[in-house]
C-alpha cells in the first residue's frame, strides 16, 4: 500500500510508524474486558447485578453437581450505600482448595472445565472474575471469598483483587477462620448498581429453580426473603467428561492434542477421539493419505489439516450423549414447573440426544397452560442452555424462533409470531458444546439441526395441548348448558306451585343431577326413614353415610357398617360404593329421620336433601 | 264442559309438581306427531297417533324452556277458563309478551303447544276457551240448519237463505244442528274458481249437490262440518282438487286425518270421503293444459309414496303414474274444453263411476 508513495512521504510515515510502535504492546484479557463489559453481560449496573449473581448461582450449582450433594444455596443483596450493593452467594459445594482460590476470582479465564467435553453451566473461567473485576471497576472493593473444603480444615478467608495489566489476582489478605458450614463456598462482591431489575433477578432464580428441582435456593433481596424450596431429593449424577468427537473439532483443537500424544497415528485416533475404533481410524488414515507409524505429534499443519479433512469426512457413530450430557427430565421439568405456577395443564418432552458438528445435544421442553399464567398477552418463555435461564436477548434465540415457527394456531392457541394466552413454554438445550451467539450466553445460535429438534418437540407437546383445551372445552360448554338448564328449572317449579297452589319445592335435588352432582336424599314415608343416594357424575365414589337419629336402626336394609350411641340418638354409619349413574337406597322404621351427613366427596359435588323440612 | 278442562289441565301441573319434589327433572310424554307415527284405526277408520312417545324432559336449556311455556300456557289457560273469557291463539301469542323467558318466538310455537295440550288432556281448544284463527269456508245447498249466535238462534237454509258467497261456516261448528235437507251428497272444492263454476253452472240444483268451498287447507270448523254432513245427515262426501301433491294432502287430511291433529281424527276426519279428481289420470285422459312438476312437486309425491295414509293401491298408481308424466293440472284446466265441460261431462262420469249418481 505505501509502495507507490514518493520517498519524502515515505521517511514521514517511517517515523510515525516508529512512534506507533512504541506504543504497541500486548493487551491483557482483563484489560480487555475491562473496556468490553458487555460481551460478558455487564453492559450496564441493573445487569450487572444480575449477571454476577447468575454466575456465582451457576458456579455453586456446578460444583455442588460434581461433588453430588444437594445444593443449598443463599443469594444476598444488601444495600451499604445509595447505588452500592453488596452481593452475596454461599453454597455447600466441595469449596475450594486455597491455592486456587485467587486464580478462580481473581484470574479471567482460569477454569477446570474448559478442555473437558460435557455438559456444564459455566465453561471458560470469566464469569466470576469479570464480576470482581466489576466490582473493582466500580466502587474498588475487593471481593470477599470464604471457602471451605472439608470438616477437617479451616475456612480460609481472602480478598481479592484482580491486576488488570497482567490478569493476576492479587491478593490483599488471606486468613484461616471458622465458618459453621462444613464445606462450601461463599462470595461476597460489592459494585456499584441498583435493584431496578429485581423483578427480572426473581425470574431468573425462579427460572433456576425450575430447572434445578434438586436445588433449594433462600435469597434475601435488600431484606425480603424468598424460598424457592426442592421438589427432588435426588442429586444429579454428574455428567462425565467425554473424548472430542473427530467431527467436532477444529484445526487448533487437533494440534493441541497432537502435540500432548506419544502415539502413533492409529493408536492417536482411537484413544484420543470418542467413537473412534480400528475400522475407522483405518479410514481416516488412508482419507488423509499419511503413514500410519506416524507419530501424531510430528505431524506439520500441512498433514494435520488433511488428516482433520478426513476426520471429518469419515463416518463415524455419534458422541455419546447419556454420559456427558444430563438433561433435567420429563417429571422433574413437570414438578419444576407445577411448583411455581400451579398449572392446569402441564406436559414435557425429553427427545433423544442429537448432534451437530459433533457435538451431542439434547433438547427438552414442556408446555404449561392457565393457573397462575397471564391470561393475555405473549406466551411466557422460559429458556435454558445447560440448566441455567436465559434472561437477554429473547428475539435473538434459535429457541425463540423455533417457537415462533410453530404453527400454534392448529392447536387453539391464538399467536402473533409467538404464541399468546395464558401458555407457558420452556426449552432447555443442553449440549457438550452450547453454540451461544456471544460470550454473554444470552442467546442460542440458530443451527438448523437444534431448531429442528425445537419445532418437533413443540409440536408433540401442542397436540397434547390441543386435547388439554378440547376436553376443557367440552366440560365448559356441558357446564354451560347445564347452568342454562339450572336457570330455567326455578321458573318452572314456581309457576307450576303457582297453578297448583303448593309451596314451591326445593329444586336442588335436580340442579345436582344436572350438573351431575351426588344427591343424597332422606324422607319419612309410611314409618319409614328412607335414605336414597344418587351418583350423577362419570366417576364411581366411595362414601361414608351418618344417619344420627332417635331410631336405633336395627330393622334397616341394609345393614349399617357400624352403629354407636351419642346422647339418646344412634349413630348410623354405612360405607358405600356407587357406580357412575348407580343409586343406593336403605330404609329402616321410624319417624324421625334425623340428620344425614355425607363424607367421601368434595363439597360442591354434594347435594344434600332432607325431604321433610 | 269447564270443570273437566280445569281439572285436566291441573293433572299436568300436578304430575309436574309431584316429580319435582320427587327429585325428578320434570317431563311430558306425547304421542310422537310424525307420518312415522300415524296408524289407521280400523274401529274408526281414521289415522291415529300410534304407540311412538316423545318424551320431552327439562335437562336440555330447550326442553326445559319448553316446560316452561308449557306451564304458562296451562297457567293462562286455568286463568281463562275460571275468568269465562276466551281468547284466540293469536292473541295467546300476544300475551306471552309478558312471560319473559316464556315468550313465544313465533305463533307456530303457540299453536304447537295448545295442540299438545290438546293431545294430553284428549280436549278441543275450543275446550280451553281457545277460539279458533282461521275462517270457516262456505257452503251451499239444500240444507236448513240452526245456528246458535249472540243474538239468538237463527234458522237458515243454506241455499235460499244466502248469497251468491254461500253460507259462511261459524269457528264453532258444534252450535249448528241440522234441520232439514234435499241433498245427495256433499262435493267438497280446493278453489273458490270451481265453487263459483258449480254454482253458476247450476250443478248444485241439478244434482241437490252440497257445494262447499274448502280454501285451501281446510280449517278444523270445514272439516267437523264435512264430518257432520257425512255423519249425521248420511251424505257422501267427495274431494275435488287440483291434480298437485299438495292438494292430496287436502283431501287425506279431510278423509284421514291430518297428521298434526292425528288427535283429533275421531271428531274432524271424514273417513268415507272419496276423492274425484284432478286424477293424474284425466291429465293423459283428457289431454288437460299441464305444468311440469317442480323439485319439490316431486319430493312430495315421493314422501307421500311413503306416508302411511296414501299406502292404498289406487293412491299408488296414481302418483306413480304422475311421477312418470311429470306433469300437474289445475281443476280450472277443465276450462280448456269449454265452461260447461266440468259440470257436463267430466264430474257427472266420475260421480256415477264412483257410484254417487
Amino acid at each position: 500500500m505505501c509502495t507507490r508513495r514518493s520517498t519524502r512521504q515515505g521517511e514521514i510515515e517511517l517515523e510515525l510508524a516508529d512512534r506507533l510502535a512504541e506504543q504497541q504492546k500486548s493487551i491483557s484479557v482483563a484489560e480487555f474486558f475491562e473496556k468490553n463489559k458487555h460481551l460478558l453481560g455487564f453492559d450496564s449496573p441493573t445487569r450487572g447485578i444480575i449477571t454476577t449473581i447468575k454466575e456465582a448461582v451457576d458456579n455453586s450449582l456446578d460444583a455442588c453437581e460434581e461433588a453430588e450433594v444437594l445444593p443449598d444455596i443463599f443469594v444476598g443483596i444488601k444495600k451499604v450505600d445509595k447505588e452500592v450493593y453488596r452481593i452475596i452467594v454461599e453454597d455447600n459445594g466441595p469449596g475450594i482448595v486455597p491455592k486456587q482460590v485467587p486464580f478462580v476470582f481473581g484470574k479471567l479465564l482460569y477454569g477446570s472445565r474448559f478442555h473437558q467435553i460435557k455438559q456444564s453451566r459455566g465453561q471458560q473461567g470469566i464469569g466470576i472474575s469479570a464480576a470482581v473485576l466489576y466490582a473493582q471497576l466500580t466502587t474498588g472493593v475487593p471481593a470477599v471469598v470464604i471457602s471451605r473444603t472439608s470438616h477437617r480444615n479451616k475456612a480460609h478467608r481472602f480478598e481479592i483483587m484482580i491486576k488488570t495489566e497482567a490478569n493476576e489476582p492479587e491478593i490483599l489478605r488471606d486468613e484461616e477462620i471458622e465458618w459453621d458450614r462444613m464445606h462450601g463456598t461463599r462470595v461476597e462482591i460489592e459494585f456499584k448498581t441498583t435493584l431496578a431489575a429485581k423483578k427480572r433477578l426473581l425470574e431468573y432464580l425462579m427460572y433456576t429453580a425450575v430447572v434445578n428441582p434438586h436445588a433449594r435456593i433462600k435469597a434475601d433481596i435488600d431484606g425480603e426473603v424468598y424460598n424457592f424450596e426442592r421438589v427432588s431429593e435426588e442429586a444429579i449424577t454428574p455428567p462425565k467428561a467425554i473424548l472430542p468427537h473427530p467431527h467436532g473439532l477444529e484445526l487448533g483443537q487437533l494440534k493441541r492434542i497432537a502435540s500432548l500424544s506419544d502415539d502413533n497415528l492409529k493408536d492417536f485416533l482411537i484413544n484420543s477421539f470418542s467413537r473412534v475404533g480400528d475400522k475407522n481410524a483405518d479410514e481416516i488414515i488412508g482419507g488423509s493419505g499419511l503413514k500410519e507409524s506416524r507419530k501424531a505429534k510430528t505431524l506439520s499443519n500441512e498433514e494435520l489439516k488433511k488428516l482433520l479433512e478426513s476426520m471429518q469426512t469419515t463416518q463415524v457413530p455419534p458422541p455419546p450423549a447419556s454420559q456427558c450430557l444430563s438433561p433435567i427430565g420429563e417429571d422433574m421439568i413437570i414438578r419444576g414447573l407445577d411448583k411455581e405456577f400451579q398449572l392446569d395443564f402441564v406436559r414435557s418432552r425429553t427427545r433423544k440426544s442429537k448432534v451437530f458438528s459433533g457435538h451431542p445435544f439434547i433438547v427438552e421442553a414442556a408446555i404449561g397452560y392457565g393457573g397462575k399464567l397471564e391470561s393475555e398477552g405473549t406466551a411466557r418463555i422460559l429458556r435454558f442452555a445447560n440448566r441455567v435461564p436465559l434472561l437477554y436477548q429473547q428475539g435473538a434465540c434459535a429457541i425463540t424462533n423455533s417457537v415462533s415457527e410453530v404453527n400454534w394456531r392448529a392447536y387453539n392457541i391464538s399467536q402473533q409470531g409467538l404464541p399468546t394466552g395464558p401458555v407457558l413454554i420452556l426449552v432447555h438445550v443442553a449440549s457438550t458444546n452450547v453454540p451461544f451467539t456471544s460470550e454473554s450466553k444470552d442467546a442460542i445460535a440458530s443451527i438448523p439441526e437444534i431448531e429442528k429438534e425445537i419445532v418437533l418437540t413443540l409440536q408433540d407437546l401442542g397436540r397434547d395441548l390441543k386435547m388439554f383445551l378440547g376436553r376443557r372445552d367440552r366440560n365448559k360448554q356441558f357446564e354451560e348448558r347445564a347452568r342454562a338448564v339450572c336457570s330455567i328449572l326455578p321458573d318452572i317449579a314456581e309457576k307450576v306451585s303457582q297453578i297448583v297452589d303448593k309451596p314451591v319445592p326445593d329444586i336442588s335435588p335436580l340442579e345436582g343431577q344436572i350438573m351431575k352432582k351426588i344427591v343424597a336424599k332422606k324422607g319419612v314415608r309410611d314409618g319409614y326413614v328412607e335414605i336414597l343416594v344418587n351418583n350423577y357424575t362419570s366417576t364411581p365414589v366411595s362414601l361414608t353415610i351418618y344417619n344420627i337419629s332417635p331410631e336405633d336402626g336395627k330393622d334397616a336394609t341394609p345393614k349399617p357398617d357400624f352403629v354407636d350411641k351419642i346422647g339418646d340418638d344412634f349413630n348410623k354409619l354405612w360405607k358405600v360404593e356407587i357406580e357412575p349413574d348407580g343409586m343406593w337406597n336403605a330404609r329402616y322404621s321410624g319417624k324421625s329421620g334425623g340428620t344425614l351427613d355425607i363424607r367421601g366427596v368434595e363439597e360442591k359435588k354434594l347435594v344434600v336433601i332432607d325431604l321433610d323440612n | 264442559m269447564d270443570k273437566k278442562a280445569v281439572s285436566k289441565l291441573l293433572e299436568i301441573a300436578d304430575k309436574w309438581y309431584s316429580q319435582i319434589q320427587t327429585a325428578q327433572i320434570p317431563y311430558i310424554s306425547l304421542p310422537t306427531r310424525t307420518k312415522q307415527n300415524i296408524e289407521y284405526d280400523e274401529k274408526t277408520e281414521v289415522w291415529k297417533y300410534g304407540e311412538k312417545e316423545t318424551m320431552r324432559t327439562a335437562s336440555s336449556a330447550k326442553s326445559a324452556l319448553h316446560l316452561l311455556k308449557m306451564a304458562y300456557v296451562v297457567g293462562f289457560l286455568k286463568d281463562q277458563i275460571g275468568e269465562n273469557r276466551s281468547s284466540t291463539l293469536r292473541e295467546m301469542y300476544y300475551i306471552s309478551e309478558g312471560w319473559k323467558k316464556a315468550k313465544f318466538s313465533a305463533q307456530d310455537e303457540s299453536n304447537m303447544l295448545v295442540e299438545d295440550l290438546e293431545i294430553i288432556t284428549e280436549l278441543s281448544r275450543e275446550a280451553f276457551h281457545l277460539r279458533p284463527e282461521e275462517d270457516g269456508a262456505s257452503i251451499y245447498g239444500p240444507v236448513r240448519i240452526r245456528e246458535q249466535t249472540r243474538r239468538g238462534d237463527k234458522d237458515i237454509h243454506c241455499r235460499d237463505d244466502v248469497g251468491e258467497a254461500g253460507y259462511s261456516i261459524p269457528n264453532n261448528v258444534e252450535r249448528l244442528t241440522f234441520l232439514e235437507n234435499d241433498a245427495k251428497f256433499v262435493i267438497a272444492m280446493e278453489t273458490g274458481g270451481m265453487y263459483a263454476r258449480l254454482m253458476e253452472n247450476g250443478f248444485g240444483e241439478e244434482y241437490d249437490a252440497v257445494l262447499l268451498h274448502l280454501k285451501g287447507q281446510p280449517a278444523r270448523s270445514t272439516r267437523r262440518m264435512l264430518k257432520r254432513l257425512n255423519n249425521e245427515l248420511g251424505l257422501p262426501v267427495v274431494v275435488f282438487t287440483d291434480g298437485d301433491p299438495w292438494s292430496y294432502r287436502i283431501f287425506a287430511s279431510i278423509a284421514y286425518g291430518s297428521i298434526k291433529a292425528a288427535h283429533m281424527s275421531d271428531i274432524l276426519a271424514t273417513p268415507g270421503a272419496q276423492f274425484i279428481g284432478v286424477q293424474p289420470s284425466d291429465i293423459s285422459e283428457y289431454n288437460l293444459p299441464a305444468d311440469k312438476l317442480t323439485e319439490g312437486d316431486i319430493a312430495a309425491l315421493k314422501s307421500e309414496l311413503s306416508d302411511p295414509r296414501f299406502d292404498t293401491e289406487y293412491w299408488r298408481n296414481q302418483i306413480n303414474l304422475q311421477l312418470k308424466l311429470g306433469l300437474k293440472s289445475e281443476q280450472q284446466a277443465f276450462a280448456s274444453r269449454g265452461l260447461d265441460f266440468v259440470t257436463k261431462e267430466y264430474l257427472p262420469a266420475r260421480l256415477s263411476e264412483m257410484g254417487i249418481i
